[in-house]
């Protein structure tokens, strides 16, 4: 009896333990990230126990010049972003107008080199991102196939689509096909049962698929390096902000603020959808 | 890896189709087709190229001029295989590989364990676990880099106020603290994955079988090892395989925080470096197989090794 109080009381305290040092963890480099944004770098040589800006010095003009275009002396932020949304939206719809159908194809029907393309897809999901690296970089660099959003927002569908037909395949495995056999019944093609249907029953878990892959194209780093390094114009947020920091010249703060801002967008879709990414990313984990 | 199924398909033996099977088969790859045919252009089509790259000694300007058809050689193989950085960046690989895999399931374990029973706020610091995974990988290193510089960053600020340390540690750019350093970060930014995973299992799994342990005496410990930890088997064996081949072909997290340098080389930063500074195409395409092919071996191994652990 001892011994299970004794556990009980020791389990408890490292429990606690263990939370506080994980919160603090992971929230407190993005704290870091903000203040560090506001403190200038003779501050913080000065002292590098900073852990809040001046508020006296509180002053958006970083953010100002990181967001302001070239030509008027700032850093271009407002062009990557916006750069990055046109291809991650881009990705992110191709990749969904091609998953959802064949992911309910995979699952609800039985036809002739069905199970090949299941297990096809599996080994696609396990090949290293630089194999596919090498011909891309290669067949755009050399052959000069174009370097551009397009091409880009195409490359990324090669790091949605195997996820994303993951997830949806794993959730509507659990959508029972008595709906479709009665729908069938009534005379619905599989085209008309898979939008009418089975799309509005899914839909938390295409949302989340969605998001999912919005998130990784948009915080994608190897392909845009690869893709558009010689063309600022089109600098992804991730790429604009690595050019960012090879340069010399560019301060801590506009390294910080960049970062900050490419963070945002990410943690308020993050917020929106929450639930739903969590649930669709482990749909069929429970069944092992 | 996937062009080995297709003869297969002829041996099946034909049975006779329905006309709902006809009318499926029609459909079906209606709904299929795009996919498949688009993952073959970026996916299936560059890796065929990357193979046949690695059978030709090309530079840039040979595959400007000659496209695929250049002359067929084993000497990128050769030269890949007989030099010890290959074998030095295969070992930092599977270094960085295990370390991460093990630390940041073990981590988001513990944490989906601690937050199973209710409390005020678990809900929103479930969310806050889960940030390191969601926010964009150049962000964060930028952070962390500036969180560890020896000149002004706060765990040496705080390491040579508070702990003792005589200066401040360049833990990015000394030799056995700059891997340690990316394995923390990469245990950091990927915990959360894994408990992600634990919390939703956790929630499944039906409380009966603790309580009637309870009712017997088990310690909590008890309890961890002898009826939670068999439980959760089946997802430690998933997050293991699907964080072996993620960590195994990571290339950003490392490039960003140390570029490779001071023993951090893995295996993918190689290839990029072989690529982009030394335009070895050959050499690159030949690295990039090989390191296809090890990981295909190692995961054929794990699978045996794990269904032979489930058989008995």
């Amino acid at each position: 009896m001892t011994a299970l109080a004794f556990q009980n009381r020791l389990f408890k305290v490292l429990k606690w333990a263990l939370l506080a040092t994980l919160a603090i963890g992971t929230v407190f480099p993005f704290y870091y990230m903000v203040v560090m944004s506001f403190v200038p770098i003779q501050d913080l040589l000065r002292d590098p126990l900073t852990f809040a800006p001046d508020l006296q010095q509180l002053t958006l003009d970083t953010y100002r010049r990181v967001v302001a275009s070239e030509a008027e002396g700032g850093f271009g932020f407002s062009r990557f972003m916006r750069n990055s949304a046109i291809v991650a939206a881009g990705a992110t719809a191709l990749t969904m107008v091609l998953s959802v159908p064949a992911s309910y194809a995979l699952t609800r029907m039985k036809f002739s080199g069905g199970r090949q393309i299941s297990a096809a897809f599996i080994a696609v999901y396990m090949f290293p991102q630089i194999i596919i690296a090498v011909p891309v970089f290669v067949g755009f660099q050399v052959l000069g196939l174009g370097t551009s959003l397009f091409g880009l927002t195409i490359a990324y569908i090669a790091l949605t689509v195997p996820v994303c037909v993951h997830m949806l395949r794993s959730y509507l495995q659990g959508i029972p096909e008595s709906i479709d056999e009665a729908a069938m019944i009534d005379g619905a093609t599989r085209w008309q049962i898979m939008t009418k249907i089975t799309v509005p029953l899914a839909m938390p878990t295409v949302l989340s698929t969605a998001l999912y892959s919005f998130m990784i194209a948009w915080n994608e780093f190897l392909f845009a390096l690869l893709f558009l390094s010689a063309k600022p114009d089109l600098w992804t947020v991730s790429l604009g902000l690595t050019r960012l920091a090879d340069g010399q010249e560019v301060s801590r703060t506009i390294l910080m603020a960049g970062s900050v801002l490419i963070t945002v967008p990410i943690i308020f879709l993050y917020g929106v959808a929450e639930r739903w990414l969590t649930e669709g990313l482990t749909a069929g984990a429970e069944k092992g | 890896m996937s062009t080995t199924q297709e003869p297969r398909k002829a041996a099946a033996p034909r049975r006779r189709l329905t006309l709902t099977q006809k009318r499926d088969n029609r459909s079906a790859w209606s709904m299929v087709g795009p996919l498949v045919a688009i993952v073959t252009l970026v996916i299936l089509v560059p890796i065929a190229w990357t193979f046949v790259l690695s059978f030709q000694d090309a530079r840039y300007s040979d595959v400007a001029q000659n496209g695929l058809f250049n002359p067929i050689t084993l000497s990128n193989y050769t030269d890949v295989l007989t030099d010890s950085g290959f074998w030095n960046s295969l070992w930092i690989t599977v270094i960085y590989t295990v370390a991460t895999t093990f630390g940041s399931i073990a981590l988001g374990y513990f944490a989906a364990l601690s937050m199973r029973d209710k409390f005020r706020g678990r809900g929103v610091m479930r969310a806050l676990f889960v940030l390191p995974y969601v926010a964009p990988v150049v962000a964060t290193a930028y952070v962390w880099k500036t969180m560890l510089n020896p000149q002004y960053g706060i765990v040496n600020a705080v390491g040579t106020g508070f702990l003792g340390w005589d200066q401040g540690i360049d833990f990015l750019g000394l030799e056995p603290y700059a891997l340690m350093t990316v394995i923390v970060y990469e245990i950091w930014r990927y915990f959360p994955f894994a408990f992600i995973f634990f919390a939703a299992a956790l929630m499944g799994l039906s409380r009966e079988v603790e309580e009637a342990a309870l009712v017997d005496g088990a310690t909590p410990w008890q309890k961890f090892i002898y009826v939670i930890t068999p439980q959760m088997l089946p997802v430690i064996a998933l997050l293991t395989l699907l964080r072996l081949v993620m960590t195994f072909n990571k290339f950003d997290d490392i490039y960003l925080l140390t570029g490779g340098a001071a023993g951090t080389e893995i295996a993918a930063v190689r290839v990029y470096d072989e690529l982009t500074g030394s335009s070895d195409i050959g050499a690159a395409s030949a690295n990039a197989v090989l390191l296809a092919i090890i990981l295909a071996v190692g995961l054929s191994v794990y699978m045996r090794f794990t269904r032979k652990a489930d058989g008995s």
